[in-house]
């Protein structure tokens, strides 16, 4: 596939990550990196461990065992403002939106990080805090411009349909302006057309802006024509990585999606 | 596993050493102590009754029941005025059947429709209940003090007077008291694990779309539930206005009630027993031991650290071990 | 026909981020203000002022207050009428112990000292959520109602416990008419209303309402818990400190430490249900209703002609402000407010029925 920028280095590398609740094992010692600019896939059958590896990522599970290092520094957990600070966002499976704000206060909320001024100057609402507000705003309209959800802007997300929730909360991860973003099926629950729309704007994400994405699809389709490598997850462990042909092709992964007993 | 939850074993150790206290240091004699000792004991007895209704219906509905403590005082004004012209065991019938009607119309008129909402509504909606019974209560059945006979005696019996010095004076109602919650406890128990109806209800307060998926009808189940807590406020209200007469004034009963259930654990019934035990224990040591130390130690006008006493123990608690003692662990999946 | 936004563009984001971005609501609140300000002082009786007005927006003051910290950040307190206390009780000794100090100083710090306590009593709330948290706040409540009965320091070791105080006095003003505190008092909650709706409309306010409405996506986009938390717990107690002051200093003038007591709590909690929860306006409207509720029920047997004793009122009152709180939860948890908001969707149309 072509990119606007080349694939670089590692930029995230999981090492050797375990996780388990109680006595469930949801990860078993599980291994990859990701490049900068790519598109990597993480699939499996249901219950592999796809979403809790992405937790573990940005830090809403902490494994019991191994260790992610991202950007040059090593942790084996951070809490998840920290990850957000540090350039990671994520959309979640089942949409963990702000159902009491609109669609605008639900994406400028994505820009809290960035935004400094102090509480007084925001009950003033004078000078910088107004400043803030004015600036911010701008670029969340330039994302809205993108997703194209003018339209909806004031409605509170509750009242719209699946699709465009989706898109809302792709918006507000990419509010965070992240170089890692970390997409948990975002393609879940949608038609033809909302599929062929999400394919889109992931790409032209990832051209635009050069943001590594790392997601987790179930639609073989889509997986194939947009990700540059793909992680192949069976319960919590790996069972291939490598490009999208070679791993249409591994004898392990067709077992793991036929149910083939090992 | 001492070293991880070492915040809870020092809680528990600090407990100990201030329930030591007063004899380590000589500073009370031994009768005394004793009878101080079991004086909370049986004041936690009363609590632990109160706690046990909010249990149950926390257990099998997830709704916590501010309005526990005016069930219980409306059931005990019941018993008390209709005792006036009928034998005592005959009010209490008729009040059971009161009760049960009670927690009917609130299961029916203030909980089905808010089935959805949040915890927090439901406890402003149980707190409206309260307040609309208090109104509702003292309209019916009058806002003086009332007594309730039981017949038992009333004035406190020397025993022990062998073993300590000058005896131990105790109330026999308490004993009454300690002997109805225990034989209460273990009905609960025996209807809990023996009978169907008790499976289900337990059923229901593990997975509500679960026990709906095998058929257990939970409307019904949650008249039968709040039926139940209805009866223990009854059996509460009886034993607390036997023992200092009946009227309302919401803040002592319910709002006592919560530090118990914190301790205990929401969801656990020898959790709501203990906790009480201890807050009663707690509170008495602390206003009788405590108190004094803390007048001198800075010039407070007068004592009244039971006031404050279980709820600071709560507190405690919450920082340390939110699930109480017997509660079970809340697990957040994302 | 009156109320419309036709051929109100805004063409910058500026515009569209007023508070009051239509021309009819700004015509109206600027009318409101004029009339508060320069007609009512004139036309309202000393009794009304006393006896509602001054109640009213003082209370209203709290219940934004505590608005901000269960409406718009979804932490349940039980216990803000301690934290009233606290600025009450903060005032009164800053004012004798400093004498000749600014009394808008003297709020400040009596709000500064509340902020502080409610931060403090906020700590648990990074552990524990909901009903948990409802149950640390009465710790609060209770704690703080023997603190002020029995520590002697705090009511300057008066026998009976009572505190008084006496009239105010500002740039040379003494405000010993009820027109004056009537203005005094409103002035300061029209002021803090402002900052309130600018608050939540900033960066903070977001990170509050992000924390109520599901705090672990909040984490996710980098809000700090720890500082939403904190943020609404000290903001919150400073505006009900302010409130407590003035209650104590203009509407009480003397008072016991039962004054701020669990009932006082559970009022302000009632107002932000009924006016509704997240909303400014909503507990401007609540807290109206509360105060006058039972002055209508007091009132309403001798207009209607039926003799009742007053216990009966009181326990009447107790059974309808039962009756609504649950009649509010069930058929409009959002409350007044979201009425309001009804209605005045109703307004666009008027007079076309659809």
């Amino acid at each position: 596939m072509q990119h606007a920028r080349k694939i670089g280095e590692p930029i995230l590398t999981v090492e050797g990550v375990s996780l388990a609740f109680g006595g469930v094992r949801a990860l078993q010692n599980v291994s990859f990196d990701v490049r900068e600019h790519e598109i990597r896939a993480i699939i499996g059958p249901n219950g592999a461990g796809k979403s809790s590896m992405l937790n573990v990522i940005n830090g809403v599970y902490h494994p019991q065992d191994g260790k992610i290092t991202f950007a040059g520094k090593v942790r084996q957990h951070v809490d998840p403002h920290e990850a957000a600070a540090r350039g990671i966002a994520r959309t979640f499976q089942s949409l963990a939106l702000f159902k009491g704000m609109s669609v605008l206060d639900n994406i400028m909320t994505g820009r809290n990080l960035k935004m400094r001024a102090n509480l007084l100057l925001q009950a003033l609402r004078i000078g910088p805090a107004l400043r803030e507000e004015i600036e911010h705003r701008a670029a969340v309209e330039r994302i809205i411009d993108f997703l194209e959800i003018q339209a909806y802007r004031k409605t509170p997300v509750g009242r719209l349909p699946y699709g465009l929730q989706k898109r809302v909360d792709l918006a507000r991860a990419l509010a965070l302006e992240p170089r890692v973003l970390l997409l948990d099926e975002p393609m879940a629950g949608m038609n033809v057309e909302e599929k062929q729309d999400m394919c889109r704007f992931i790409l032209d994400v990832n051209d635009q802006f050069g943001t590594t994405i790392v997601l987790i699809e179930h639609d073989m389709s889509v997986v194939m024509d947009i990700s540059d490598r793909v992680v192949v997850l069976d319960y919590g462990r790996k069972i291939a990585d490598g490009t999208p042909d070679a791993v249409r092709n591994d004898q392990a992964v067709i077992d793991a999606y036929l149910g083939v007993s090992h | 596993m001492l070293k991880k939850n070492w915040p809870v074993v020092a809680l528990i150790a600090l407990l100990v050493a201030g329930l030591v206290a007063p004899l380590a240091t000589g500073a009370s004699a031994v009768g005394f102590y004793v009878e101080v000792l079991l004086g909370g004991l049986m004041a936690g007895v009363l609590y632990s009754l109160v706690a046990l209704g909010f249990v149950l219906i926390f257990k099998a509905s997830g709704v916590f029941n501010f309005a526990q403590g005016a069930m219980v005082l409306f059931a005990a004004l019941a018993v008390a005025r209709m005792a006036e012209v009928m034998p005592w065991w005959l009010a209490a019938a008729l009040a059971v059947v009161i009760m049960v009607i009670l927690a009917w119309l609130i299961e029916r008129l203030v909980l089905r429709p808010l089935v959805n909402q949040e915890a927090i509504a439901l406890l402003m909606a149980t707190l409206g209940v309260t307040y609309f019974l208090d109104g509702f209560g003292q309209t019916v059945w009058g806002s003086d003090i009332y007594e309730i006979n039981l017949g038992i005696a009333k004035e406190p019996v020397m025993i022990l007077d062998r073993l300590f010095q000058g005896g131990i004076l105790v109330n026999k109602e308490d004993f009454v008291a300690a002997i109805a919650a225990a034989a209460l406890v273990a009905g609960l128990a025996l209807f809990f694990q023996k009978t169907p109806t008790g499976r289900a209800l337990r059923a229901v307060a593990d997975d509500h779309q679960a026990a709906q998926s095998i058929g257990i009808p939970l409307n019904r189940i949650w008249v039968i539930v709040w039926s139940v807590a209805g009866v223990v406020a009854l059996v509460a209200g009886v034993i607390w206005g036997a023992k200092l007469g009946v009227q309302f004034s919401i803040s002592q009963v319910a709002l006592k009630a919560l530090p118990v259930v914190i301790l205990g654990g929401f969801t656990s019934v020898p959790g709501a027993i203990i906790g009480g035990l201890i807050i009663g224990v707690g509170e008495k040591m602390a206003e009788v031991f405590l108190g004094p130390v803390l007048v001198k130690a800075f010039d407070l006008a007068g004592g009244g650290i039971e006031n404050w006493f279980a709820y600071m123990l709560a507190l405690l608690f919450l920082l340390v071990r939110p699930e109480g003692l017997f509660g079970e662990k809340h697990i957040d999946r994302v | 026909m009156l109320y419309r936004e036709n051929g109100q563009f805004k063409t910058t984001y500026a515009a569209d981020q007023q508070m009051l971005p239509i021309r009819q609501d700004q015509l109206f609140m600027v009318a409101l203000v004029v009339f508060a300000f320069a007609v009512v002082p004139f036309i309202a009786s000393d009794y009304l002022i006393r006896a509602i007005l001054i109640p009213f927006l003082i209370l209203s003051l709290a219940a934004l207050g505590l608005n901000i910290l269960t409406g718009y950040c979804g932490q349940v307190s039980l216990g803000h009428g301690a934290f009233m206390a606290v600025g009450a009780y903060a005032a009164y000794n800053i004012a004798i112990r400093v004498p000749g100090l600014n009394f808008l100083v003297v709020l400040v710090l009596a709000g500064l000292a509340a902020a502080l306590v409610g931060m403090i009593f906020g700590i648990p709330s990074l552990r524990i959520k909901g009903l948990y948290l409802a149950v640390a706040t009465l710790a609060a409540q209770f704690f703080f109602d023997w603190v002020f009965a029995r520590v002697k320091w705090f009511t300057n070791y008066a026998p009976s416990g009572s505190v008084s105080v006496p009239n105010i006095e500002l740039f040379g003003f003494v405000l010993n008419t009820p027109q004056r505190k009537y203005l005094f008092v409103l002035a300061i909650v029209a002021l803090f209303a402002l900052l309130a709706k600018n608050l939540v409309r900033a960066r903070v306010g977001r990170s509050w309402t992000a924390i109520r409405d599901m705090d672990v996506a909040a984490e996710v986009i980098g809000i700090r818990p720890m500082a939403a938390k904190l943020s609404a717990f000290a903001v919150s107690s400073f505006y009900v400190g302010v409130a407590g002051a003035l209650w104590g200093f203009i509407h009480l003038g003397s008072w016991e430490p039962l004054a701020f007591s669990i009932t006082l709590s559970l009022n302000l909690l009632f107002m932000i249900i009924i006016g509704g929860l997240g909303s400014i306006l909503g507990s401007f409207f609540g807290a109206a209703f509360i105060v006058v509720l039972p002055i209508l029920l007091n009132q309403a047997p001798t207009w209607l002609g039926i003799p009742m004793s007053t216990s009966m009122i009181s326990h009447l009152e107790f059974m309808i402000f039962g009756a609504l709180i649950i009649f509010f939860l069930i058929a409009e948890p959002n409350g007044l407010a979201r009425l309001w908001a009804i209605g005045k969707e109703k307004l666009r149309l008027w007079p076309f029925p659809h």
